[in-house]
């Protein structure tokens, strides 16, 4: 089962990644991903980190989700402004 | 501001957005499915059915890749462990499959040396600390695990490692939904596609399945809100009769994949038709090791002998598999079949979508 919390990259070694989920530590490999540095929030299944999460595909994420949550508020100001 | 990737998904204000924006659009009856463990897991905790208006019905795929390996797998496993100066290697939810005749577990009580690990790392360490034992991983999992024992085999190359060897049993997704719609009897109007699946494969994966069957099929995330999103995307294709191939997991999912996981698949496998529980044969399903790796391969380095086999009888993992079934018209659940004593294996693994039902519904 995959782990589908992101986490964060607290320390490398010899490629392989120390890396922490609410402060709970467990090591990774870091031979499936390039370019991960301290700081990163990787996706990690097994043992092994297999995605880089970038801060700005992120945040975009965020607000799609954000603005398709909001189609019902926004629909409903809309019915009272017309009426 | 430093995104944590976790608490901002878990806006209660977006999870009741997009439920009341799903309530307010969804007019057809329709059948959606996910084919991701994690997924059947996320949907029970989450208690997203509870909040789904009466016209949704959620269904679990093929998506625990334990419940899809076939008997003689299961079978073959436990010959392994049998093997004199073997360590068996797996992950965790193996140890209680129920073979024909035994499963892992039964054999470790009975004195074989079948260890769990978090990952095929821990194996290679193995190898290097018992150079005398021979040392075998099971690989069972979908293209998010297969990378990770790809790794560890490329990494027992290097290291010149002669003691370490794996079974794979690893299946891809996009044919089994081919075989999936190809099937009578199945109906699905749109599909959860697996997040972390598609972080390997990318969305661009799936575009021969799409464009055969012009099936609604969206790629979620974990969160409830991300799987909120999926649905909600899917009920607008189904409702204005556009279907789509979409990526609602953008955060973590490119169009064309992890190219390192890709290229470590292709150097170390060769995609074979392979048996699936409940789906039979599927054309270009699984992924067995190179031929020019075969001092790595379990299949080839044992000569691993098992008697004709069955699944077990009366049980319905197949049907609940394929979506035809639900857990409880199963005659064996919750009466001969229980996550403490399973028939089949869509009870054992936590990710089952009957143990999943057992858990969550009672």
């Amino acid at each position: 089962m995959c782990l589908a919390i992101p986490s964060k990259i607290v320390k490398i070694e010899n490629g392989m990644a120390t890396i922490d989920v609410d402060g709970v530590q467990r090591k990774t490999s870091l031979l499936l991903v390039e370019d991960a540095g301290i700081g990163d929030y990787v996706i990690v299944h097994a043992g092994f980190a297999l995605h880089k999460i970038d801060e700005a595909d992120a945040m975009e994420s965020l607000r799609i989700l954000k603005e398709a949550a909001a189609f019902v508020e926004k629909r409903g100001q809309d019915n009272i402004e017309s009426s | 501001m430093t995104i944590k990737h976790m608490e901002e998904y878990r806006d209660a204000e977006i999870s009741r957005g997009l439920v009341e924006k799903i309530r307010a659009s969804s007019t057809r009856k329709i059948r959606l499915m996910e084919v991701c463990g994690t997924h059947t897991v996320s949907i029970f905790r989450s208690g997203i059915r509870s909040l789904l208006p009466d016209t949704i019905s959620l269904l679990s795929g093929p998506g625990c890749p334990v419940c899809v390996t076939d008997q003689k797998e299961i079978d073959a496993f436990i010959a392994l462990a049998r093997f004199k100066d073997v360590i068996l290697t797996t992950f965790g939810d193996l140890m209680r499959v129920p073979g024909t005749e035994t499963s892992l577990q039964k054999e470790k009580a009975e004195g074989c040396d079948i260890r769990v690990v978090y990952s095929t790392m821990d194996a290679i360490d193995l190898a290097v600390k018992y150079p005398e034992k021979k040392i075998v991983f099971l690989g069972v999992g979908f293209e998010t695990t297969a990378p990770t024992i790809a790794a560890a085999i490329q990494t027992a190359k290097q290291m010149n490692l002669n003691n370490f060897s794996v079974f794979s049993a690893h299946k891809t997704v996009p044919p089994a939904l081919k075989a999936l719609m190809s099937m009578e009897n199945i109906r699905v109007d749109g599909f959860i596609l697996p997040g972390h699946v598609s972080v390997i494969v990318g969305r661009d994966a799936y575009t021969p399945f799409f464009e055969q069957f012009r099936t609604p099929s969206v790629i979620a995330g974990f969160e409830p809100a991300d799987i909120l999103q999926a649905i909600s995307l899917l009920v607008m294709q189904i409702e204005t009769g556009s279907p789509e191939l979409a990526n609602a997991y953008g955060r973590a999912v490119t169009d064309k994949g992890n190219p390192t996981a890709e290229r470590l698949l292709q150097d170390t496998f060769k995609i074979k038709d392979v048996a699936w529980r409940g789906l039979g044969v599927i054309p270009g399903s699984g992924m067995k090791i190179n031929a020019d790796l075969g001092a790595y391969d379990a299949e080839r380095q044992f000569a691993i002998e098992i008697p004709a086999s069955e699944d077990p009888k009366g049980c319905a993992c197949g049907e609940i598999l394929t979506g035809i079934k639900k857990p409880f018209e199963c005659p064996l659940y919750k009466t001969r079949c229980t996550p403490m004593d399973p028939v089949g294996p869509c009870m054992v693994s936590g990710e089952g979508t009957c143990a999943a039902y057992y858990k969550y519904h009672g």
